[in-house]
C-alpha cells in the first residue's frame, strides 16, 4: 500500500517534470572556446568578455547586428551635423540598470568619459578620446562633438568597448556586472563555467524566452564535441572542431551554420626586416603560397580565401584574391630578381590557434619548394604579444585579426608589420573622414589595393564562424561580425 | 628531541624562503606581461601603460617581492590579474576540484595496490607474482595523459558513458560532479597504482621474513590469513609514507592530465596562469605546492624519528 | 608445474630480455630512420589527409598528410636523443656532487643534500614548463630542463652509496695507507657504485622520455616539423572523433619503449647485483 503510493507519487512528479520541460523548456547552455577575464567589456579586451556579457547584461547606444546594420538599442534615434563632427541622439525613455538606477544622459557622458580617461585600459580609447565634449543637458537627449568627422561613430558605438555602465557599479562591473540588458549575473565558477538570469525588471521582458543561461568554457576541439554529442551543451557559436562537422550535418539532432567573421587571416611580415623590406621578396612569399591547401589542410576546408585586409562580409569588400596566384614559379623568379641568396632563411612565429600551428608547417613546407627555409617557433599568447607585436621581434608569423573594419591599423607606422607608406596614410585619413557610405566605400577600396599592391602582408582566408547548436534551438548567428552571444533572441521551437 | 625538531622547523622556514625567491625571481623574466596579454594585439601602448600601472607592474621587483612576501605573512594571498578576485579564493575553488579527485585517484589505486600487492606477495616467485609485476611495469611506462585520452576515447566517445572532460560545478549535481571525475581519476590513479602495488608487495616480502610470522605459520595458518591478519598491519608503516608522499605529487602531477579532460583544478590554474602572465597566482600556487611537499616530508620524517623502528616488530 | 613457474622467475630472465628486445627494436628504428623512412617523416601532402592504412602507408597519414610510420620512426631517434643527453648531463654533474658530499662529509655534506631537497621540493614538470616558457620552448631546453631534474636524483643516489662503499675495510686500508679522497672515490668508489648508477640510468632514460612527451604535449618541447611522440599526440587531439589511431600510435611507441627501458633495468639490477634493491621508481 505504502509502496504504491510512493510509486505513484514518484510516478506522478516526474511525469509532471518531464512535461513542463516538454512544453516550455527555458534554460539554454552555451559553449566558448575561452573564459572571460573579468566581465567588464570596457576595460578588458578579450572578445570572451563581450560573448557573455554584451546585449546580455551590458547595451550600448546601438545594436550591431549579424548582417552588419546598426539599428537603435539604448538610443532611439540619432542625426549627425552635415560635417558629421556632431551626432545627437534620442535616448530610450523609462530604462533602468538592474539595480533600479534610472538610466539617463549623465550616465553616456559618465561612460564615455571613464573610457577616454588617462587611467581606462578601454582598447578603444582612441576612439572615446576623438570625443572633444558631450553635452548631457537634457536627460534624454545626448551630444557627442568629435575632434573630426566622424562617419563610423555609429558603428564604434555598438561595439562592446561601448556599453553604458552606472557610476554607482562601476568599481565592481569586472566581478558583477551590472547593466540595462535583459540579464543579470548570476554564478561564475572559475574555469568552468557562467551563468546568467532573466531579468524581470527589463523593458521588453515579455519577449525574453530563455530564463536561464549558462556559459562552459573548453578549449579543446575533442572535448567540445563530446559535450555537444552528450547533450552538455545547446549550442556551440564559434565551434573549433572543423573537422568534427561534418558528423555534425549527418546527424538529424543537429543543425550546423557555417558563416564568416570578421577574422582575416594574414602571414602577417615584418616589413622593416631585410630582405622583407623588398617588395619582390614580399611578393615571392605571396607567389609561393597555395591558399586553397592552408584552408584545406588547416581548416578542412572552412574559410574564404582573401585578397587584402577585409573580408567579404564588410561593406566596399573588393575580391583580390586573383593578384597572387599560388605560382612557385613565379616566386623563384621574383627571389632572384630580388637578387637574394637562396636558400633564404627566415623564422615563422606561431601561436597558439590551430589556423596558425596546422597552416604554419603548410606555410613552411610550401616557402621550402621555393628556397626559403623556414624555422617555425611556436609561442603562447603572452609571448606572442611582447615578442611579436610589441618588441616586433619577428620575420614572419600567422594571425588572424578578428577587430571588424580594422585596415586603418597599417596607418601606424609602429604597428608590428611596420609598413609606413604616406600614399596609403592620405587614403586612411581621407576614409575616416567620409561623408558617407559610398566614399567610404571608394577609399576602402583603394585602402584595400594599396595593401595589395604593396603586398605588406600575405593575405590568406576569412575565418568561417561555424555554429553547431541543437536542432530546435533557434535564434543563434549564422555571421558573426562581432563577438556575442544575443540570448534575447533565442528561443527553443 | 626538541633540538632536532627545532633544527628541522628552521631549515623547513629557510627552505620556502628560499622557494620564494627563486619563484618570484624566475616569473619576473618570464617573458610577456600580464597587462599586455590581457589587452591583447588591438590595445594602444598608452592603454597597456595605464593597465600595467594599475596593476603595479611598473614598480621596482623588490618592492613587489615585499609587498607579496609581507601579503602572505598577514595571510593576504592577494589579487588575480586576469580574474580581478582574490588568489585564496580562486585556490580554494580549484582545490575542491583536485582535492576530491587526488583522493578519488588514490583510493583507486590503494585498491588495487592491495589487492594485487597481497596476491604477489602471497603467490611469491609464482607465476602469477611474475604477471602481476609484469602488469605493474606496464601501468609504470604508459603515460597517464596518453592513458586518459584513451580512457576519453572508449567511455566518452565510443560508449558515451562518462563525460569527456570539464566539470559541471558540485551543485546543484554532485553526482554529476563526480561522474565528471571518475576518468581523470582513472588516468591519475594507474600509475599510482603501479608504484603502489610493487611498494605492497615488498613490504609484505619484508615482513613475512620476520620470526613472528614463522611462529604464525607453524601454527597452520594459510599464507592469505597470514598475509591478512599478521604482515599487512606491520607493512602498513611504508606503504602509508609512500601514499602519503605520492598524495602531494597526486595534485601537483595532474597538470597534463587536469588539461586533457579540462578540468578547473589547481594543476590548470597554474598552467592557465603561466599564460595569461597572471604571476601573482602562479607564485601563489607553487609555494603552496612547494611548502605541501616540504610540509608532508617533514612529517614523515618526524614520524620516523619517533617510532622506534624496533618496535613496529613486535607483533 | 611449480617447478616450471619459479624456473619462469628466477633473475627475472624473462623480462631482462623482453626489455632488451624491445631497446633493441628502439634503437634500431631510431638508426635506421637516419638513413631511411617509408616517406620523409615531415613531408605535407594535404590531398592525401587522414588515409586509412594502406600498402602505401602502412600506419596511416596524419591531419596534414604525413606518413605516420615515418614520423614513429623520427620520433623514435628524438627520444632516444633526449634520454641520453638529459640523463648524461644529469648525471655528470649529480655524480660529482654525490661524490663531494660523501668525501668531505659534515657541513658541506649537508648542504649539498638540503640543496637536492631544494630541488624535489619543486614539481618536476612545472618547473620545466617555467624553464621552457622562458628561455622558449623547444628541445633543447627540455632536455635542458629533464637534466637539471635529474642531477639530484644522481647526487642522492651516489651519496647513499658511496657512503657504504667508503664504510667498508679497503676503503679504510686505502685511506689509511694515505690516499688523497679524490683517488679514493675514483679508484674504489666508482667502480663499486657503477653498477648502481647504471640501472639508475636506465630508469632515468624511461623517465626522461616520459617527461619529453608530456612537454611537447603541452606544447614546451620538440617544435614542429620535427616528429616527437609527445608532439604527435598533441596534434591528434583534436581528431580524436575522425581519426582516433593518430593518437593511439604514439601511445604505445612511449608505452613500449618505456617498458622496455624499465624490464631492462630492473633486469639488470638483478644480473649485476641482487642488494641493489633499493633503487626504486621516482616519478612526479
Amino acid at each position: 500500500m505504502r509502496h504504491a503510493f510512493y510509486l505513484a507519487f514518484f510516478l506522478g512528479t516526474s511525469a509532471l517534470v518531464s512535461g513542463a520541460q516538454a512544453a516550455t523548456k527555458d534554460s539554454v547552455t552555451i559553449g566558448m572556446a575561452l573564459e572571460p577575464p573579468g566581465l567588464d567589456p570596457t576595460m578588458g579586451a578579450a572578445a570572451a568578455i563581450g560573448e557573455v556579457t554584451h546585449y546580455n547584461i551590458f547595451e550600448g547606444l546601438t545594436k550591431i547586428g549579424e548582417d552588419f546594420s546598426v539599428s537603435p538599442l539604448l538610443a532611439r534615434s540619432w542625426s549627425f551635423s552635415k560635417d558629421l563632427k556632431t551626432l545627437t541622439f534620442q535616448l530610450q525613455q523609462g530604462v533602468k540598470f538592474q539595480d533600479g538606477q534610472p538610466f539617463t544622459s549623465a550616465d553616456v557622458k559618465y561612460s564615455f568619459e571613464r573610457d577616454a580617461a588617462k587611467a581606462s585600459t578601454n582598447k578603444d580609447k582612441a576612439f572615446f578620446a576623438s570625443i572633444q565634449s558631450i553635452d548631457a543637458s537634457n536627460p534624454q537627449v545626448v551630444v557627442l562633438k568629435f575632434k573630426a568627422p566622424s562617419f563610423q561613430a555609429l558603428y564604434h558605438l555598438g561595439m562592446n568597448t561601448a556599453v553604458i555602465i552606472d557610476a554607482k557599479s562601476a568599481a565592481t562591473e569586472a566581478t558583477h556586472p551590472v547593466g540595462t540588458g535583459p540579464y543579470t549575473f548570476g554564478t561564475w565558477t572559475k574555469g568552468a563555467s557562467l551563468t546568467l538570469n532573466k531579468w524581470d525588471g527589463y523593458r521588453d521582458a515579455a519577449h525574453i524566452a530563455i530564463r536561464h543561461a549558462t556559459f562552459r568554457f573548453m578549449s579543446d576541439p575533442a572535448a567540445e564535441s563530446a559535450a555537444l554529442l552528450a547533450g552538455d551543451i545547446d549550442a556551440f557559436p564559434r565551434f573549433q572542431g572543423v573537422e568534427d562537422v561534418s558528423a555534425f550535418q549527418k546527424d538529424p539532432r543537429f543543425k550546423v551554420t557555417v558563416g564568416g567573421t570578421e577574422g582575416k587571416t594574414i602571414i602577417a611580415i615584418n616589413n622593416k626586416q631585410k630582405p622583407l623590406d623588398n617588395l619582390k621578396v614580399r611578393q615571392a612569399i605571396a607567389y609561393a603560397i597555395d591558399r586553397k591547401a592552408i584552408i584545406d589542410g588547416a581548416m578542412n576546408g572552412f574559410g574564404t580565401p582573401i585578397g587584402s585586409h577585409l573580408t567579404p562580409n564588410d561593406p566596399g569588400y573588393i575580391d583580390l584574391t586573383g593578384q597572387y596566384p599560388y605560382d612557385p614559379a613565379k616566386s623563384k623568379a621574383l627571389l632572384k630578381a630580388a637578387g637574394v641568396k637562396l636558400p633564404l632563411s627566415l623564422t615563422l612565429t606561431l601561436p597558439p590557434p590551430a589556423y596558425a600551428r596546422q597552416g604554419g608547417q603548410i606555410i613552411a613546407a610550401e616557402l621550402a619548394k621555393v628556397g626559403i627555409n623556414v624555422k617555425i617557433i611556436n609561442v603562447e599568447w603572452a609571448q606572442w604579444l611582447s615578442g611579436v607585436f610589441k618588441n616586433k621581434n619577428y620575420d614572419l608569423t600567422v594571425i588572424s585579426h578578428v577587430e571588424p573594419l580594422d585596415i586603418g591599423i597599417y596607418a601606424n607606422p609602429d604597428y608590428y608589420f611596420q609598413y609606413d607608406n604616406k600614399d596609403y596614410q592620405n587614403i586612411i585619413t581621407k576614409m575616416n573622414a567620409a561623408p558617407d557610405l559610398a566614399s567610404f566605400k571608394k577609399y576602402i577600396g583603394e585602402a584595400q589595393h594599396k595593401l595589395a599592391d604593396d603586398c605588406v602582408n600575405v593575405y590568406l582566408f576569412q575565418l568561417a564562424q561555424i555554429t553547431v547548436a541543437n536542432a530546435k534551438l533557434q535564434g543563434l548567428w549564422k555571421n558573426g561580425p562581432i563577438f556575442v552571444n544575443d540570448l534575447s533572441a533565442m528561443s527553443w521551437k | 628531541m626538541t633540538t632536532y625538531l627545532l633544527q628541522r622547523l628552521m631549515i623547513l622556514i629557510a627552505t620556502l624562503v628560499l622557494a620564494s625567491v627563486v619563484i618570484f625571481a624566475v616569473l619576473d623574466i618570464l617573458p610577456g606581461n600580464a597587462a599586455q596579454t590581457m589587452l591583447g594585439a588591438s590595445a594602444t601602448p598608452q592603454t597597456v601603460a595605464a593597465l600595467a600601472h594599475k596593476l603595479g607592474l611598473d614598480q621596482p621587483a623588490p618592492l613587489r617581492y615585499g609587498e607579496w612576501i609581507s601579503g602572505l605573512v598577514r595571510g593576504n594571498l592577494g589579487r588575480s590579474y586576469a580574474y580581478h578576485s582574490s588568489i585564496a579564493a580562486l585556490i580554494s575553488a580549484s582545490l575542491k576540484i583536485s582535492g576530491p579527485l587526488a583522493l578519488l585517484a588514490m583510493v583507486i589505486a590503494a585498491t588495487v595496490a592491495l589487492v594485487a600487492g597481497m596476491a604477489a606477495a602471497a603467490r611469491h616467485g609464482k607465476a602469477s607474482d611474475g604477471a602481476i609485476m609484469m602488469a605493474s611495469q606496464i601501468g609504470l611506462a604508459v603515460p597517464n595523459f596518453w592513458f586518459g585520452i584513451m580512457l576519453v576515447l572508449v567511455f566518452a566517445v565510443n560508449w558515451r558513458l562518462l563525460p569527456s572532460g570539464g566539470f559541471p560545478g558540485w551543485t546543484p549535481d554532485p553526482l554529476r560532479a563526480f561522474s565528471a571525475l571518475i576518468l581523470p581519476a582513472l588516468a591519475l590513479g594507474l600509475v599510482q597504482a603501479a608504484i603502489l602495488t610493487r611498494v605492497t608487495r615488498s613490504a609484505l616480502l619484508d615482513v613475512l621474513h620476520e620470526d613472528y610470522i614463522r611462529t604464525a605459520r607453524a601454527k597452520g595458518l594459510t599464507p592469505q590469513a597470514i598475509i591478512r591478519r599478521h604482515a599487512l598491519p606491520n607493512a602498513m608503516i611504508p606503504i602509508l609514507t609512500i601514499m602519503g608522499l605520492q598524495l602531494a605529487n597526486l595534485v601537483a602531477g595532474a597538470v597534463v592530465v587536469e588539461n586533457v579532460f579540462s578540468l578547473p583544478g589547481l594543476g590548470r590554474l597554474i598552467f592557465q596562469s603561466i599564460s595569461n602572465r597572471d604571476t601573482p597566482v602562479v607564485a601563489d600556487c607553487v609555494l603552496l605546492l612547494v611548502a605541501i611537499v616540504i610540509g608532508v616530508n617533514f612529517l614523515v620524517d618526524l614520524a620516523c624519528a619517533m617510532i622506534d623502528p624496533r618496535l613496529r616488530m613486535q607483533p | 608445474m611449480r617447478r616450471r613457474a619459479s624456473r619462469l622467475h628466477r633473475g627475472a630472465a624473462p623480462g631482462l630480455v623482453l626489455g632488451a628486445g624491445l631497446v633493441a627494436f628502439l634503437l634500431a628504428m631510431a638508426l635506421l630512420a637516419l638513413v631511411w623512412t617509408p616517406w620523409p617523416p615531415a613531408a605535407i601532402d594535404v590531398p592525401h589527409r587522414l588515409l586509412h592504412p594502406s600498402l602505401a602507408h602502412w600506419l596511416g597519414t596524419d591531419e596534414l598528410g604525413r606518413d605516420i610510420l615515418s614520423r614513429l620512426m623520427a620520433g623514435a631517434g628524438v627520444s632516444l636523443k633526449v634520454g641520453m643527453i638529459a640523463v648524461g648531463l644529469g648525471a655528470v654533474p649529480g655524480v660529482a656532487l654525490g661524490l663531494i658530499a660523501s668525501a668531505v662529509k659534515g657541513r658541506s655534506e649537508d648542504v649539498i643534500m638540503q640543496l637536492c631537497d631544494f630541488a624535489f621540493a619543486f614539481p618536476a614538470l612545472l618547473s620545466a614548463i617555467m624553464l621552457t616558457a622562458t628561455y622558449g620552448a623547444g628541445i633543447d631546453n627540455a632536455i635542458l630542463a629533464i637534466a637539471i631534474y635529474n642531477v639530484p636524483v644522481f647526487a642522492k643516489l651516489t651519496r647513499a652509496m658511496a657512503n657504504s662503499v667508503m664504510a667498508r675495510e679497503f676503503v679504510q686500508a686505502a685511506r689509511a695507507a694515505g690516499r688523497s679522497p679524490a683517488g679514493i672515490a675514483v679508484h674504489h668508489v666508482v667502480p663499486n657504485i657503477l653498477a648502481a648508477l647504471l640501472v639508475q640510468a636506465t630508469i632515468q632514460f624511461s623517465i626522461a622520455i616520459l617527461a619529453e612527451a608530456a612537454l611537447s604535449y603541452l606544447g614546451f618541447g620538440t617544435q614542429p616539423p620535427e616528429a616527437s611522440w609527445g608532439l604527435m599526440l598533441s596534434e591528434a587531439q583534436n581528431f580524436l572523433f575522425v581519426a582516433p589511431r593518430l593518437a593511439v600510435y604514439p601511445g604505445l611507441a612511449i608505452a613500449l619503449s618505456v617498458l622496455g627501458l624499465s624490464l631492462l633495468g630492473d633486469g639488470l639490477r638483478d644480473a649485476l647485483d641482487p642488494r641493489l634493491q633499493k633503487i626504486a621508481w621516482q616519478r612526479a
